[in-house]
Formats: C-alpha cells, sequence, structure tokens
C-alpha cells in the first residue's frame, strides 16, 4: 500500500514510503520528527499547518505527502540560518511579541514570509487581509502585524 | 503610554524585557503534547455519540477489532476505571452532581459524549476502527435550551431528579423591596450572554504511560492545573496519588478550556493500563467542538430602581445558567463568580439575585476567559446605557453619578466581597480623553453624511482576580483552596531555579518570574530558570487561571525571594562577622553599613551556602526557601474601555473605527507581556460582541463545530487598539499588583455592542443581543425602519 516520494525539506532529501492518503503535515510530524509544523483545524481554516512547497506557501493539513514528491518543502524549521542567526521574521516576532502561546506562530511565520516576499510594501490593512486565513486565540493580532511590519522593512534594508 | 518594546530593557520589575520564551517557539522547537513519542506509543480515537439524548441499546465492535492495527476497543464495560468525572464545585452543598462515567455508561446526554475508545497503532488506524464500531441507539426526548429545561413538563436530562434544575444561588439584602418600592423608575432589560466556544488553537490532547510492574502512571496532558489532575487521576484510576505524575509540556492556550479534568485525560491512563503501553490521544477541532467545554450560556433579566437624577437605588438580577448535560470542574462556581460581580463597579447597597441553573442537553459549559465576570460586566453595562437613554443623561455621566469614590476603598459590595482599592474616575476620564469623545458628534454627523450610522460605546468595568483566599474557596463550596507555591533554589554558580504552581500557556511566566527575581534578589535576568507544569518538581501547585498567577504565585515567588535574602544575610553576617542588624542589602549583595568593601553578592551567598563551610548557628546549608502563599483577599483591576463603530445599513456590517481600553491592573512587572494580555483579551471579547456563537438545533445536533461555522476573528476582522493604563496598587499584596489576563474580554463586548446600539439609537434600537453578524444588524435596521 506504501508509495515512495522523494522530497526535499530544508534543503535535505528525504526518501520515504507513505500510504497515498498521508497528509504532508502527518508525514513531516510524524516520520520526519519535524514537529514545529502544527494541526489547528481540520477544516482548512486555521494556517498553523502553514508551510513553504517550491517556495509558495500552502496548508500541509490539505497537501498529500505524494503531492510533494520531487518538490522542495520548507518549514518553519528552515527559517533561521545555519549558524542559529534568526530569520528576521523569526527576530521581529521576538521584538514585538508577536506571540503568547506560539502555537499559531510557525504558520503565521511561514505566511508572513509569502506575504513578505508578493508584497514587500503591504500597508497594515493588506498585510492584515492577507492574513486572514491564519488564526491566533492569543494575540488580537495587534503585534503580529506590528511584527510582519517590521519584518518586511528588515527584509527591505537588508 | 506607548511602550518602546525595541529597546532590550535592563530585565527587572517594570521593564518592558523581551520574553526568554520565544526563541523555541520561533524556532519550531516548542514541545506540545502531539510533539512527544513514547516507545511503544498507540493512538486512541473516541466513538462518539451523535444524538443529544439517547439510550444505548448495543455496542459492536467486531469489525473495528478485525482491523489489523486496531489493539483494542473499550467501553464503559472494559476500561478499567474505578469512578466517573469529579466535580470539585459545590456551592451550598447541595448542588445535583449526577454520575458522568468516564464512557457512557447507558444514556448519552449530549452529542459528542464519548461512547467507546479504539485503540491502534497509529492515528489514521484508529479513526478507521472508530468508524466500525456499530452502536445502536434508542433517541430519548432532547431539550437543549436552559429556560425550556426549566419549564415544567420539560424532557429530563437526569431520570433520577425531578426537573432540571442544578442549583439556586440567591442573594437578596435587607432593604432590597424597600428601595425598589422608593425609585422613581424602573427600567427593565434581558440579556442573552450567548454560549461559546474557547477555541485554543492548540486542541486538547492527552497521554498516558501506566507502568504494570510498579503501578506508576505518568500522563502528558495540555492542561492549566497539572496537580488537579494528578488527584483526580488517582481517584478514577484507583491509584495512589504519590504514583501518579502529570507532566504539562508547552500549552498552545488555554483560556480556561483546559482548567479541568476530562474524561480523555482519565481514558488514556486507563486504557494505557489495559493495553499495557503508551497511548496517546489528539483532540481534532471538530470534536473539541463537542468534547471540550464551553462558556458563557446565560439568560439575564435585569430590573433596576433609580432616582430621576439616574442614582441606582435598587437592583433585581434574574438569570438563567446553562451548565449542559453534567456538571464539570468548577461548572456550578461559574455563575457564583457573575452573582459577586452583578452591581460592577457602582454603589449599588441594595440587591436581589437568583441564577438558576439548569441541566440540559448539551456539552457541559464551565470557565472560559472571564468565567462568570463578563456575564456580569456585559450585562450591567447595557443597563446602564439603557438607564442613561431612559433619563436622557449621558452614557459617562451616568456611570460617574453612580461610581463607587476612591474614599470608599476598602469598598464592601452588596454581594460580600471587599473591594481593594481603584480609581474609576481616573480611568473613565483617561478613556474619554484618549478615544476625543468630546468631539464625538462631530465624526457622527460626517458618517451620517455618507449614509451611515456612526456611534460610540463605554464599558467601565471591575473584576474579582487572584483567585483565591481559600478560607472564601471552601465558604463557597469549592473543594479545592487557593494558595499558590513557589520554591527558590540557589545553585553553587550562583544561578536561581524558580519552581512556581502556576501553569503558563502564553502567559510569559519564565519572563516576569526571573524580572521578579532579578529585582528582589539581583540574580540576572538570564541566570534564572523557571519550572512549572511538571508534579514531579511541584509540592503542589494550583496552577493559571482567574488572572491569579501574579496575584497570587507572583507574590509566593516574592516571599521565597525574601526568605532566601534573609538568610543570605544571616550567612553574609556571619562571613563578614559582625551582627544581621549591621547589614544593608544592595540590590545584589549584603554588605557592611557603609562599607561597600565589606560585602558578598548573592552568588559569593550561594557558594558559601552550598560548600556550608562555615554556616552560623541554627542554619541549614544552601540558600533555598519555599512558600505557600494563601492571598488574604481578591484583587480587583478594573477599567474602561470606550469603542466607535460605523455600521453599513445596506450589509448591517459592523466597523470598529477606533478602539481605546484604559486599564487599571495596579503595578505592571512586564508592560510588554501585560499589553499583549489586553490585546488578546479584547479581541476574545470581540469575537463574542461580533462573530461568535455556539449554535444547538433544537434536535441537540450541535450547528457549529468547526471554525468554518463558528466565527474566530481574523486579522482582517479586528482594528488596531490604542492602550493606556492607570495604577492604583493592590494594597493586598506587597507588589500591588492586580492580574491582568481577563481584563480585556470582561471589558470589550459591552463597549462594542453600546457602540452598536448607539449608532442605531436614532432609529428606536434600544438593544442589540450578540453576537451582532451583519445579519442581525441588518435585521434589526429594517425592523426599526418598519
Ligand atoms: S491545520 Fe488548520 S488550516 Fe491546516
Ligand atoms: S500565540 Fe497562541 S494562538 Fe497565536
Amino acid at each position: 500500500m506504501g508509495e515512495t516520494i522523494t522530497v526535499t525539506v530544508n534543503g535535505t532529501a528525504h526518501t520515504a514510503e507513505v500510504e497515498p492518503r498521508t497528509l504532508l503535515v502527518h508525514f513531516l510530524r510524524e516520520q520526519l520528527n519535524l514537529t514545529g509544523t502544527h494541526i489547528g483545524c481540520d477544516t482548512s481554516t486555521c494556517g498553523c499547518c502553514t508551510v513553504h512547497v517550491d517556495g509558495d506557501a500552502v496548508l500541509s493539513c490539505s497537501t498529500l505527502a505524494i503531492q510533494c514528491d520531487g518538490r522542495e518543502v520548507r518549514t518553519v524549521e528552515g527559517l533561521q540560518s545555519e549558524d542559529g542567526t534568526l530569520h528576521p521574521i523569526q527576530q521581529a516576532f521576538h521584538e514585538n511579541h508577536g506571540l503568547q502561546c506560539g502555537y499559531c506562530t510557525p504558520g503565521m511565520m511561514m505566511a508572513a514570509v509569502g506575504i513578505i516576499e508578493q508584497q514587500p510594501n503591504a500597508t497594515d490593512d493588506e498585510i492584515r487581509a492577507a492574513l486572514e486565513g491564519n488564526l491566533c486565540r492569543c494575540t488580537g493580532y495587534q503585534n503580529i502585524v506590528a511584527s510582519i511590519r517590521a519584518a518586511a522593512d528588515q527584509m527591505a534594508r537588508s | 503610554m506607548a511602550v518602546d518594546y525595541t529597546t532590550q530593557a535592563a530585565g527587572g520589575i517594570g521593564d518592558a524585557v523581551l520574553r526568554k520564551e520565544d526563541r523555541k517557539f520561533v524556532t519550531g522547537e516548542g514541545r506540545y503534547v502531539d510533539d512527544l513519542k513514547l516507545p511503544g506509543m498507540l493512538h486512541a480515537a473516541f466513538v462518539r455519540s451523535p444524538f443529544g439524548h439517547a439510550r444505548i441499546t448495543s455496542i459492536d465492535a467486531a469489525a473495528a477489532l478485525a482491523l489489523p492495527g486496531v489493539h483494542a476497543v473499550l467501553t464503559h464495560e472494559s476500561l478499567p476505571v474505578e469512578t466517573g468525572v469529579l466535580s470539585a464545585s459545590n456551592p451550598g452543598g447541595d448542588v445535583r452532581h449526577p454520575e458522568q462515567a468516564i464512557l457512557v455508561k447507558e444514556i448519552a446526554r449530549y452529542v459528542g459524549e464519548p461512547v467507546a475508545m479504539v485503540i491502534a497503532d497509529d492515528r489514521y488506524l484508529a479513526r478507521d476502527g472508530a468508524d466500525l464500531v456499530h452502536v445502536e441507539y434508542d433517541p430519548l426526548p432532547v431539550v437543549v435550551d436552559a429556560e425550556k429545561a426549566l419549564e415544567a413538563g420539560a424532557p429530563l436530562v437526569h431520570a433520577e431528579y425531578d426537573s432540571n434544575l442544578v442549583k439556586t444561588l440567591e442573594h437578596h439584602t435587607d432593604g432590597f423591596d424597600d428601595a425598589m418600592a422608593k425609585a422613581s423608575k424602573v427600567i427593565k432589560l434581558r440579556v442573552d450572554n450567548q454560549r461559546l466556544t474557547p477555541s485554543a488553537m492548540e486542541t486538547r490532547g492527552c497521554i498516558g504511560d501506566w507502568q504494570d510492574a510498579t503501578g506508576e502512571v505518568t500522563l502528558y496532558t495540555s492542561t492549566q492545573v497539572a496537580h488537579f489532575v494528578r488527584t483526580f487521576v488517582s481517584i478514577v484510576c484507583g491509584t495512589s496519588e504519590a504514583k501518579v505524575r502529570v507532566v504539562t509540556p508547552d500549552v498552545g492556550g488555554g483560556f480556561g478550556a483546559k482548567l479541568n479534568t476530562y474524561r480523555e485525560e482519565f481514558a488514556v491512563c486507563a486504557a494505557s493500563h489495559a493495553v499495557g503501553r503508551p497511548v496517546k490521544w489528539i483532540e481534532d477541532r471538530t470534536e473539541a467542538g463537542v468534547a471540550t467545554i464551553h462558556g458563557r450560556a446565560q439568560v439575564q433579566y435585569y430590573e433596576v430602581g433609580v432616582t430621576d437624577e439616574g442614582k441606582i437605588v435598587a437592583l433585581k438580577f434574574d438569570a438563567i445558567q446553562n451548565n449542559g448535560a453534567y456538571n464539570m470542574l468548577l461548572t456550578p462556581s461559574i455563575s457564583h463568580l457573575t452573582l459577586f460581580m452583578v452591581p460592577g463597579l457602582y454603589d449599588i447597597q441594595d440587591i436581589s439575585i437568583r441564577i438558576r441553573q439548569a441541566f440540559t442537553n448539551t456539552t457541559p459549559t464551565d470557565a472560559y476567559r472571564g468565567a462568570g465576570r463578563p456575564e456580569a460586566t456585559h450585562g450591567i453595562e447595557r443597563l446602564m446605557d439603557a438607564i442613561a437613554d431612559e433619563l436622557g443623561i449621558d452614557a459617562a455621566e451616568i456611570r460617574r453619578r453612580n461610581f463607587i469614590k476612591p474614599e470608599q476603598f476598602p469598598y464592601s459590595s452588596a454581594t460580600g466581597l471587599i473591594y481593594d482599592s481603584g480609581s474609576y474616575d481616573e480611568n473613565l476620564d483617561a478613556a474619554l480623553e484618549l478615544s476625543d469623545y468630546a468631539g464625538f458628534e462631530a465624526r457622527r454627523a460626517e458618517s451620517e453624511a455618507k449614509g451611515k450610522y456612526r456611534g460610540i460605546g463605554l464599558s467601565t468595568y471591575v473584576e474579582v482576580c487572584g483567585l483565591a483566599p481559600s478560607a472564601v474557596t471552601a465558604a463557597l463550596g469549592i473543594g479545592a483552596p487557593g494558595w499558590e507555591h513557589s520554591t527558590v533554589r540557589l545553585h553553587p554558580t550562583g544561578k536561581a531555579t524558580v519552581i512556581t504552581g502556576t501553569s503558563p500557556h502564553g502567559q510569559g511566566h519564565a519572563t516576569s518570574w526571573s524580572q521578579i527575581t532579578q529585582t528582589e534578589l539581583g540574580i540576572p535576568f538570564e541566570d534564572v530558570e523557571v519550572i512549572h507544569g511538571d508534579t514531579a518538581f511541584q509540592p503542589y501547585g494550583l496552577g493559571t487561571y482567574g488572572s491569579r498567577s501574579l496575584a497570587v504565585g507572583g507574590i509566593a515567588l516574592y516571599r521565597s525571594l525574601g526568605k532566601v535574602r534573609e538568610k543570605a544575610r544571616e550567612l553574609a553576617a556571619h562571613l563578614l562577622e559582625c551582627s544581621v542588624d549591621d547589614m544593608e542589602w544592595t540590590g545584589t549583595a549584603w554588605q557592611v553599613k557603609g562599607s561597600p568593601d565589606r560585602s558578598k553578592t548573592i552568588q559569593e551567598l550561594a557558594y558559601a551556602g552550598w560548600t556550608s563551610a562555615s554556616l552560623p548557628e541554627g542554619i541549614e546549608p544552601v540558600l533555598e526557601a519555599t512558600t505557600f502563599h494563601d492571598p488574604p483577599n481578591f484583587t480587583f483591576p478594573s477599567g474602561t474601555h470606550v469603542c466607535e463603530v460605523e455600521i453599513d445599513p445596506d450589509t448591517g456590517r459592523i466597523e470598529i473605527l477606533k478602539y481605546t481600553a484604559v486599564d487599571d491592573c495596579g503595578n505592571v512587572i512586564n508592560p510588554l507581556i501585560v499589553d499583549g494580555q489586553v490585546h488578546g483579551g479584547i479581541i476574545q471579547g470581540l469575537g463574542q460582541a461580533l462573530f461568535e456563537e455556539t449554535v444547538y438545533a433544537e434536535d441537540g445536533q450541535m450547528l457549529t463545530p468547526t471554525f468554518v461555522e463558528y466565527l474566530v476573528p481574523s486579522a482582517a476582522d479586528v482594528p488596531e487598539m490604542t492602550l493606556s493604563r492607570t495604577t492604583t496598587p493592590s494594597p493586598s499584596n506587597p507588589l500591588g499588583v492586580k492580574g491582568i489576563g481577563e481584563a480585556g474580554t470582561i471589558g470589550a463586548s459591552a463597549a462594542i455592542v453600546n457602540a452598536a446600539v448607539d449608532a442605531l439609537s436614532g432609529l428606536g434600537v434600544r438593544h442589540i443581543e450578540m453576537p451582532m453578524q451583519p445579519a442581525r444588524i441588518w435585521n434589526v435596521i429594517q425592523e426599526a425602519k418598519s
């Protein structure tokens, strides 16, 4: 019943056997032990599971692992550089108190990186609109928006 | 006061220091319960009742058991437990507490009640197995509405009782009837505080690991109250409390919903016992909609007697609380908190309160952020506007005329509380100024010119926090104390371990507790490690809820730090060969008064205490201290929130143009964390005001189990907020702190609804129920116009 797939995750190629029904999020969490990607719903509504596949932000709870055969996946674990320096979005979430319980945070940051790449000069309203698919129950979003704005500024400068 | 969070401050009390918790979360290294794997671990899925009320006539597990990878199907008959779920709440001593078996015994009483448990190799197989369990049900009559449940002839949720009444809470002052008779006007209002689903982004989940040889059981669970869980697991599963260890990994939000002990927590322990391997269960979101407690669900009838000047002389409050099908840990006590706060921050001495709690065929309700207090605040704040409207007095002015005045503190409320401190006019003045309340009418005219309705709404609140003095919890029929524990341990290298009984799940205790430690003991912020949420390390901890962590747990820490500092003083005096009275504390060292060259740093003293080469008479080795702090009183944070909205008559959509909050939480340890709590709290209150409602069909079906139907606000739905603070330190504790975890939620909903009612007041609208979704507002406008 297994299918063999090869997926490059955060720069490392992984070849593994998966059931056809295995969701990407479970493949990452259970088979690769990359537990930074979270699950917050079962209706593709919360964004906790957001990762990048070939550079696009996608919901890993609504993507089959086999769909990623031969593709590049980036997760929260792949954000910081090898020397441990935080990515600007990680640094910005820290500096702007953009997280409380931290559960939504990986998905938020992956979505945010996608937003900044597509709209580097997004206004607060545009950031909020683009963030509509990512729920946070703790922060009230104000400091998340501030974090994304700060990261966008930082990334534009560098 | 805007805080510049980017300037990393010094790390003591009052500094906006950045959180030490953050790094693991932003790198994906947080460890939530679903991230844990134990050797040999199996996975559980529950078969849940699809009926609101039904007798189970048969359970056939053969097909599930035949599926390769399924290890067991457990039911009430086969799950090895000694008793059902226990409640710790019995106000008055005569609450009806029906049995709540861990798996349904005979009759399911709400949709989602767990009937059977399937244990399999992985979570997919467990779900497959659950789908193959065939259960026959014989449906019974259903009642979901609490008012209907209390009518004569309503279907009985528990046939062993003669009605669905759980308990009636009452409180009447002697002078009430006379006072009401003398009122020049009596105003009535009905307010429906709708049922909500708490919706932490991390659902619940747990792993039970029962060691057969020793009888030891370890439970990893996403909870706010590890020790409660341990006590109850030992009773329910029939093992010694000393053999149970409960570990709380990182918790992805709680909001009161994880202040409980749940069937699944007992079930995974018992199942692990039955199958001899660790068993994990992770709630999915649809399941969370029915299996995790709900909040609010209270219908209120107000009658208020006022003078012509708008002074309240008597207040009557008659409410019906929907408890759901069973009482969970604190269910009967939640509306008791409403009872306490019925008068709010107004000087009302004649009062008559009755709250009837009802069983219904719905998921049990219990604590959800604010827990009984948002209900009281929302109601009285709607009522204040109704009075203002009736008498033609400004909404701010009517509040001012009724406020408890600063000189009245400590203030004895008509419901028996002693309010510690507050300056309600100051909150109101600051909020009116920041929101430009005075300039509102011009802005209303601008909106009118565009064909839109604009309104401004106020909410002034006080809350009771810092739960709780243990003598009071006992008097209220809560079978648990309210103190908190801390241990401070200095290591030979001068680093500190702080063990706290609080159980943070986003509140940043590791940061705030480190700040307190730096200020009180001179150990640098970065040298402090905070341990929480593991019963193996703590004597006992009551956990995190009710805005209690700082006001109770923080004070427990403060006192342990003081004990360590005093012990260090004796040690320093001994080593420096002078009397204890000659020592002075520099903030980081003990020195001989006026002689900085004769001093010992706290780190030197930690080392000397450990080596114990020379200790003063009667002093034990090691600088370590433990405190169990029982607070002398609650704390009473307060505030004023102002909301300004614009309503589009064509769509009924409410846009929040401006939101201003002035909060008084006493002294502040970390302004960044305080602001974060207020932001999140306000948006949860906004969610209730505008979007959220947990809905049951008449037949008991749950119509809003997921985020598709249950609308948690997104970033696009909510405004930028403007925050400010006033400070009246609490006299009840040495740090003067009060608590801030629930303030935002308590203050927000009324400000938003009052703004919407104000916007439509020109059409004759006097009240709007929550949630104010566009369709409701559109209908309100059409009805008002016709
Ligand atoms: S888990 Fe909620 S959108 Fe993927
Ligand atoms: S930080 Fe807790 S859900 Fe966003």
